[in-house]
């Protein structure tokens, strides 16, 4: 072959690009990490974006809840307790109404409507029909929805309605005991509102139904069923209507005034105590700088504000899991580092602290935690040293597989020849190659936190509850003996708790995904 | 095989054995609450005097370890069921907790591997992404959720079955009796859902991988169907790690659920462990601990034992 080559003159040659300097192109992209590239493979997997857009939702929901309502974290009114969602300026298109359906009788369902008749009479006329009185802003019964008969007991048919009632208004009137100094100043709210707090006492007499507590029996009644008197003192029963009056049984004066307030006991004329009789929802606005009970989620079993609990809940959880999930990413990587890279004699040692470590029950570790410690440094650090005491177990199992992978390979050879410490080996070399992985489960333990919480909280093994804050799984046992009569108590904390687990394991799976994308779909 | 056997068993021991001490000195050093009847307080202090309850605490636990050898004598509970030997208080309350469980198991068992299958044979499809979603679900879910649900719709509004469990008494003095199995499904119900989410996850996950093997692929070349192929080679492979967790499960379903025992009143283990805490039943508590610390570590060291017998190849915990 050799001899086949041809001489070529050199001058038959020329250079190429002989005035320009030949270098690398720059790439006009940028270089895309391992976490770029995570990110990148994450964002394709829309379950796991929509899971994200929802815990970002609900932490941002934990956060603002208490922009949204003028109560105080701790404000409470227990007779406003377990009222269901109310909101004023929603009310009229009939959401959130604060409103229950219930069956009446007619007797019930006048007696009903009477707190809305009584509210118009403030002066003590009487004389308001039913009809009239459904027109009051102040009247429970938000709607007659249709009317059934059925058998009562005593075998007499009997009309029955079903309605939709306003909770909040329903408590109607209260007796309330004041200082006489107060007056002026309950008068001054009422002049200031146009609203009337005081409604005139009624008569303890024989009409009064036997039950001078309830501060409703305001019309003439017997046998629980309203009667109009006439003048020999006759008792008439009167049939429901839409027209009917109720017969007004205020005390009077001697002049015949309605009477306001009465003299209880006490002496001087700051100390006196009067009893007065209040529509309770102009009272609560009394009390509280005239603001009308709005409660978006309604309120707690104890009449706290439900959504104020809920946030407080879910930031209680949610920095709890958060922080436990932190503390143990970091524990586990250190723990698992060490026995990986040394591996041997500290490696079997290790294994055996992690061994009997992770063969106590959580459940036991975190009733012994509460009972010794909780006194001293209070029910959540003891939580959350529960939660780290082997939670941490299986990030650093983790963290030790991987290093067991990648501590013989060449390029950790290579650092180790150019004299790298330890020290260096680890964390800058072996380490970052099962970063991926722990983030993963550090972001899996997120969602077994919550619910332990609330399983815990839930069994009155931990005891998270107290007037500012609550937890998820507190409101959960709160309203577990109750829920049947109010569901919404047990639905919300339960749609939460179910969405942030969802969401979280959803958001971990996708993060496996996108840090390791040949494990895909393999679930462990 | 057997020296691997005999190891692990020894190293459980040995962890068993290490938690059983720290869990007996912790719940020892607890203070005590007498109970408010003179009487009985009195006889309860002679007695704990009598047992060496107020002896230096590893005296105490020596003398406990020494009972439970000698005479297999884990304490006596004092207030739960005044002077019944605690062991018979946890195993007259195991009856319940396994029933339950047990019924729970064989109802999600093979529906979670039935779902399971379908949806790996339909990978990617819709019926599969319906699958999985649910199961996400499910998993998701904690099971009092499920409780609520179950006790709302099944007893609120149709009122087909009871709240909670029926107490013996009412149940004709036997939990074999029908009607106390019908009070029972609530419970079992609310157990079943994510269990069945999590076997349907698992099998699903484990049938994938093995039908996507090499030797599928030379099954189906030598000419089986496709069916026949999953049957006889996929699946028998997927169920190498299947099985060892339905035995651990089939351990655990011992502890019972404390959530769903405290909701639907079952007699149960779990509610003794409530139980026992609140009234701080000294030898129960510590014999609930011991019990749970022993089932679970049983559990485990039966699931790693179990591959090697399913699959002498595999040695768990070996390096």
């Amino acid at each position: 072959m050799a001899a086949e080559i041809k001489k070529l003159s050199s001058d038959k040659f020329e250079f190429v690009n002989i005035n320009e300097r030949l270098t690398d192109k720059k790439f006009d992209d940028k270089p895309i990490g391992y976490f770029k590239d995570a990110w990148i493979r994450f964002r394709k997997n829309k379950a796991s974006v929509v899971a994200m857009i929802i815990i970002l939702i609900i932490c941002l929901f934990s956060i603002v809840a208490p922009l949204f309502t003028s109560h105080a974290n701790n404000f409470m009114d227990a007779f406003y307790a377990k009222k269901s969602p109310r909101i004023t300026w929603l009310r009229p298109y009939g959401i959130a109404d604060g409103g229950s359906n219930r069956d009446f009788s007619e007797v019930g369902l006048a007696f009903a409507q009477g707190i809305g008749v009584a509210a118009l009479d403030w002066e003590g006329k009487g004389g308001i029909s039913i009809k009239e009185g459904m027109e009051s802003e102040y009247q429970p019964i938000i709607a007659i929805k249709n009317s059934f008969v059925k058998i009562d007991a005593t075998k007499k048919e009997k009309t029955y309605y079903t309605a939709r009632i306003d909770d909040y208004l329903n408590v109607g009137f209260m007796y309330k005991s004041i200082k006489q100094s107060e007056l002026a100043s309950i008068q001054a709210f009422e002049e200031e509102y146009g609203i009337h707090i005081l409604y005139p006492l009624i008569e303890d007499n024989e009409w009064n139904n036997g039950d001078d507590s309830d501060a409703n029996n305001w019309f003439k009644m017997k046998k629980n069923a309203p009667v109009t008197v006439n003048e020999n003192g006759k008792a008439k029963t009167i049939e429901y209507s839409e027209d009917m009056i109720l017969e007004e049984n205020y005390m009077r004066d001697a002049d015949g005034n309605p009477v306001y307030w009465v003299y209880t006991g006490g002496g001087t004329h700051e100390t006196a105590q009067l009893k007065i009789r209040v529509l309770y929802y102009n009272w609560y606005r009394y009390q509280n700088g005239g603001i009308e009970p709005n409660y978006a989620f309604g309120t707690d079993s104890q009449g706290y504000d439900l959504m104020l609990r809920l946030a407080g809940g879910l930031r209680l959880s949610l920095l709890l899991a958060v922080s436990v999930s932190v503390i143990n990413f970091i524990i586990g990587a250190v723990y698992g580092a060490i026995e990986g890279y040394y591996g041997g004699a500290v490696d079997l040692v290790m294994e055996r602290i992690t061994d009997i470590l992770g063969g106590i029950p959580f459940i036991v570790i975190a009733t012994l935690f509460q009972i010794h410690l909780s006194a001293k440094l209070g029910a959540i650090p003891c939580l959350i040293f529960a939660y780290i005491l082997n939670g941490w177990i299986g990030i650093a199992y983790r963290v030790r597989t991987q290093f067991y992978r990648f501590k013989h390979q060449e390029f950790v050879l290579a650092a180790k020849t150019l004299g790298a410490k330890d020290n260096r080996l680890i964390w800058k070399h072996v380490f970052p190659n099962s970063l991926g992985t722990i983030v993963t489960s550090a972001a899996l333990i997120i969602p077994g936190v919550i619910f332990n919480e609330s399983m815990l909280s839930y069994l009155g093994i931990v005891k998270l509850g107290s007037a500012s804050s609550t937890s998820l799984g507190t409101l959960l046992a709160d309203a577990s003996s109750i829920w049947t009569n109010y569901p919404h108590l047990m639905l919300l904390p339960a749609i939460f708790i179910s969405l942030l687990e969802i969401s979280f394991n959803l958001f971990g799976n996708g993060l496996r995904d996108a840090f390791n994308p040949s494990l895909r779909n393999v679930e462990d | 095989m057997g020296k691997y056997v005999l190891k692990r068993l020894l190293l459980m021991f040995f962890t068993f054995f290490v938690i059983v001490t720290i869990t007996f000195m912790l719940i020892r050093v607890l203070p005590v609450e007498m109970p408010t009847d003179k009487n009985q307080a009195e006889a309860i202090k002679m007695r704990w005097e009598a047992l060496g309850y107020n002896e230096p605490l590893l005296k105490q636990y020596a003398i406990y370890l020494k009972n439970i050898i000698t005479e297999g004598d884990f304490g006596t509970s004092w207030k739960i069921e005044y002077r019944t030997p605690a062991l018979k208080v946890l195993t007259s309350r195991l009856l319940p907790t396994v029933m339950v469980n047990f019924y729970s198991m064989i109802l999600s068992v093979p529906l979670g591997i039935l779902f399971g299958i379908y949806a790996a044979v339909r990978k990617n499809k819709w019926d599969d992404h319906l699958i999985s979603t649910l199961v996400m679900v499910f998993i998701s879910v904690p099971s009092y959720v499920y409780a609520f649900l179950v006790q709302y719709f099944l007893y609120f509004k149709l009122d087909l079955l009871p709240l909670t469990l029926y107490s013996l008494a009412d149940a004709g003095g036997s939990y074999f009796t029908w009607k106390m199995f019908v009070s029972m499904i609530p419970a079992i119900i609310s157990l079943s859902f994510g269990s069945i989410a999590g076997y349907c996850r698992f099998v699903r996950a484990e049938l994938t991988e093995s039908l996507t093997s090499e030797y599928m692929l030379l099954a189906r070349t030598k000419g089986l169907t496709r069916a026949q192929a999953t049957s006889r080679h996929a699946l028998k492979n997927a169920m190498v790690p299947i099985l060892p967790s339905i035995l651990s499960e089939l351990i655990a379903l011992l502890g019972g659920s404390l959530v769903i025992e405290q909701i639907f009143a079952i007699p149960g283990v779990g509610q003794l462990y409530i139980k026992s805490i609140n009234l701080l039943d000294y030898d129960v508590f510590m014999m609930d601990c011991i019990f749970y610390t022993f089932i679970g570590l049983l559990a485990g060291i039966v699931t790693d034992l179990s591959y090697g017998f399913i699959d002498p190849r595999i040695r768990m915990g070996e390096k």
